[in-house]
């Protein structure tokens, strides 16, 4: 199943028009987003930086089908999702989004394959497939030679990379990081954006939260939310490296179609 | 199959907290071997039973007088008018007899006994059969001869394991010649013949306890009666009444001064205590699998609290309402299997440890209908107990799920 699938491949990726969330707090609305506007098109690295409660998890939550907006547009490749049903938006999380959590979230007492071929369950892909399929996504974070390791038999940044191989198995349109180096030091920090970066360069599209400006310069276009809103939108200083750069993965790479590969900027 | 898939998954998580799992299990495992174990003793009993009954005859009718033995009304008379057979062509045999309590004596030997004054077709009447020798004859019944049958313990007592036939014993300072030993009945104390010494009809009515009369006829302490076959038990027990009221000269309103017991009844009460003995047990059974359902139940609850995370994620990747639903549906139902198999096993294994016990007499019978049915009841208390959890778990909201730590 390829993720555009019958999709506009000129549509942007993410496109959020007058999205506003209100959440009612007893007798109090507390305005969590008040009108994000937003594009993020194929092959864009975009970091979300802003403070605690500046709604940037709200926004991420949207993006990633977790949460409706009380108001305002969503579409994924130019299907409009934020006002689908509970079930179809549970398949396209499962097939348009990747997910990686700031504590990795993986299942005790289960190997690094198992976690991966998680979201192939749901897609109903099943046996030597998805065992192929998973041991491609771990080969492609680095860790093809640890497929049988349980997370407690694996370091902090290697447990991050089983997660983004998790993410990157049913070759989602967007990778959505939400904090991923938040629990990782500095060191293993730099290797996670240096893999971020190697994925971006295969034309992956990836979003990532964050409060960490240290880890919104790695991205070639950076958000700034504050108080519900969008208070900047800018191009990182550095460009971002070209999509065309030849790179190691060569052989285990998904199949990268015209739209990703298509440069937006 | 779709939902095929979520049982390994299920086996999985089971097998990640087995310490847990077993706990958990322990409920269901203890209420199907509960419930598997007392069915089957109450069968093993009802059956022990049953046979018991079958092994006395079933087409048998006792005619007693009421009030028991002696000073009756029941007399030779009406054991000769029930014996036509142009009258009472119902009744392929009838067998008075005359019986009363007596200490058999053999050298240094004693034991006491029924002693059974019988005609010498009585065998044809009861289940009474030979082990060795013969029964009594028609020329020694004539002739009051002193001879004598010995039940098989009887015989065992007085003789040990010398062989009895043709020696003598004295019943009442009489001597007496043993010219046959019965087979063991197999009963239980209660319905034994076992310990039962028979004697020509006329020596036990004249000679050795001196039968009372009752309008010129000797008395008799039982009459035996076979219903010939094609004969339905409840009409000749019918006109077994019918005959002796009108011989006894009873009114309309006089109660019966006899009493009729037959075999075939005392089968359906026994049957009637076992179903009641049966649903009372397994009624107990159940209430124990209902506890390790709700066991079951809670164990669940904390799953689905302390897997808040793993939901959220799930969700995150995917998963469908259904998914999680299925996902912990199959957990409870896997755990109620696996501890319903485990159930059963410990089952045969009370069962067989029951059975060899020494002194304890019944078989204890595992029906296989039992089997299916408690693994049944365990599967639909996991679908029951589990659904809860469940619904609890789709009912969660992905964002907080994700947030829960």
């Amino acid at each position: 199943m390829e993720s555009n699938n019958g999709q506009n491949g000129d549509a942007p990726v993410i496109a959020i028009d007058g999205v506003t969330k209100t959440y009612q707090m007893g007798e109090v609305a507390v305005h969590a987003l008040r009108g994000v506007s937003l594009a993020i098109h194929s092959g864009e690295y975009v970091a979300i930086i802003g403070a605690s409660g500046s709604g940037k998890s709200t926004l991420m939550n949207i993006i990633g089908l977790l949460d409706r907006p009380t108001s305002g547009t969503y579409a994924i490749r130019g299907q409009e999702v934020g006002q689908l049903g509970k079930s179809e938006q549970a398949d396209i999380r499962n097939r348009e989004i990747g997910f990686v959590f700031q504590r990795f979230n993986l299942l005790p007492r289960t190997s690094a394959q198992a976690q991966v071929e998680l979201p192939l369950f749901y897609a109903g892909i099943t046996g030597t497939k998805a065992r192929r399929r998973a041991v491609d996504a771990l080969t492609r974070v680095g860790l093809g030679e640890r497929i049988d390791h349980r997370p407690d038999q694996l370091s902090g940044g290697q447990q991050q990379r089983v997660a983004i191989a998790r993410a990157l198995v049913t070759q989602p349109s967007l990778l959505l990081a939400d904090e991923p180096t938040g629990a990782l030091d500095s060191k293993t920090t730099a290797e996670i954006l240096d893999l971020f970066d190697e994925l971006h360069a295969q034309g992956l599209t990836l979003v990532v939260v964050t409060h960490e400006h240290s880890v919104a310069e790695r991205a070639g276009r950076v958000i700034t939310v504050s108080d519900g809103a969008i208070v900047g939108d800018a191009l990182a200083a550095q460009p971002t490296p070209a999509v065309t750069a030849t790179n190691g993965f060569g052989s285990v790479l998904p199949t990268l179609s015209p739209a990703r590969t298509a440069v937006a900027q | 199959m779709r939902m095929l898939r979520y049982f390994p998954l299920a086996l999985g998580n089971i097998n990640v907290n087995k310490t847990r799992s077993l706990l958990t299990m322990l409920g269901i495992i203890i209420g199907v071997a509960a419930v598997l174990t007392t069915l089957g003793i109450a069968s093993g009993a009802a059956s022990s039973i049953t046979s018991e009954i079958e092994a006395q005859g079933t087409n048998l009718l006792e005619v007693s007088p009421t009030g028991g033995g002696q000073g009756g009304t029941l007399t030779m008379a009406d054991a000769r008018i029930l014996g036509d057979r142009d009258d009472f062509p119902q009744f392929a045999g009838v067998a008075p007899t005359y019986s009363g309590n007596a200490t058999l004596v053999r050298g240094a030997n004693d034991a006491g006994g029924q002693v059974r004054g019988v005609t010498a077709d009585f065998p044809s009447v009861s289940t009474v059969e030979i082990a060795d020798g013969r029964f009594l004859n028609a020329v020694e019944e004539t002739n009051s001869a002193r001879v004598v049958v010995l039940g098989h313990d009887l015989a065992g007592d007085l003789f040990g394991s010398e062989n009895p036939i043709g020696q003598e014993v004295r019943i009442a300072g009489d001597l007496f010649t043993v010219v046959g030993v019965l087979e063991a009945s197999g009963g239980s104390a209660f319905f034994s013949d076992d310990t039962t010494a028979y004697v020509p009809l006329g020596v036990a009515q004249t000679r050795l306890f001196a039968a009372p009369r009752y309008r010129g006829e000797l008395t008799v302490s039982s009459i035996s009666i076979k219903v010939a076959e094609g004969y339905a038990l409840e009409q000749a027990e019918q006109d077994v009444e019918v005959a002796l009221r009108l011989l006894h000269g009873l009114g309309q309103d006089d109660d019966n001064d006899f009493s009729i017991f037959n075999q075939a009844s005392l089968l359906d009460l026994a049957g009637s205590v076992s179903t009641t003995l049966s649903a009372l047990l397994g009624g107990i059974g159940a209430i124990s699998l209902i506890v390790g359902g709700i066991g079951i139940m809670n164990i669940m609850l904390v799953t689905v609290t302390e897997r808040t995370n793993e939901i959220g994620l799930r969700r995150a990747l995917g998963a469908h309402d259904r998914d999680i639903l299925v996902q912990f549906l199959a957990e409870a139902l896997v755990l109620c299997i696996i501890g319903g198999l485990l159930g059963i096993g410990l089952s045969y294994g009370v069962a067989a440890l029951l059975t060899a016990l020494p002194g304890f007499s019944i078989a204890v019978t595992i029906d296989a209908a039992s089997v299916v049915m408690a693994l049944g009841v365990a599967s639909a208390a996991a679908i029951i107990f589990g659904l809860y959890p469940a619904i609890r778990a789709t009912r969660l909201d992905p964002v907080e799920a994700l947030r829960y730590e």
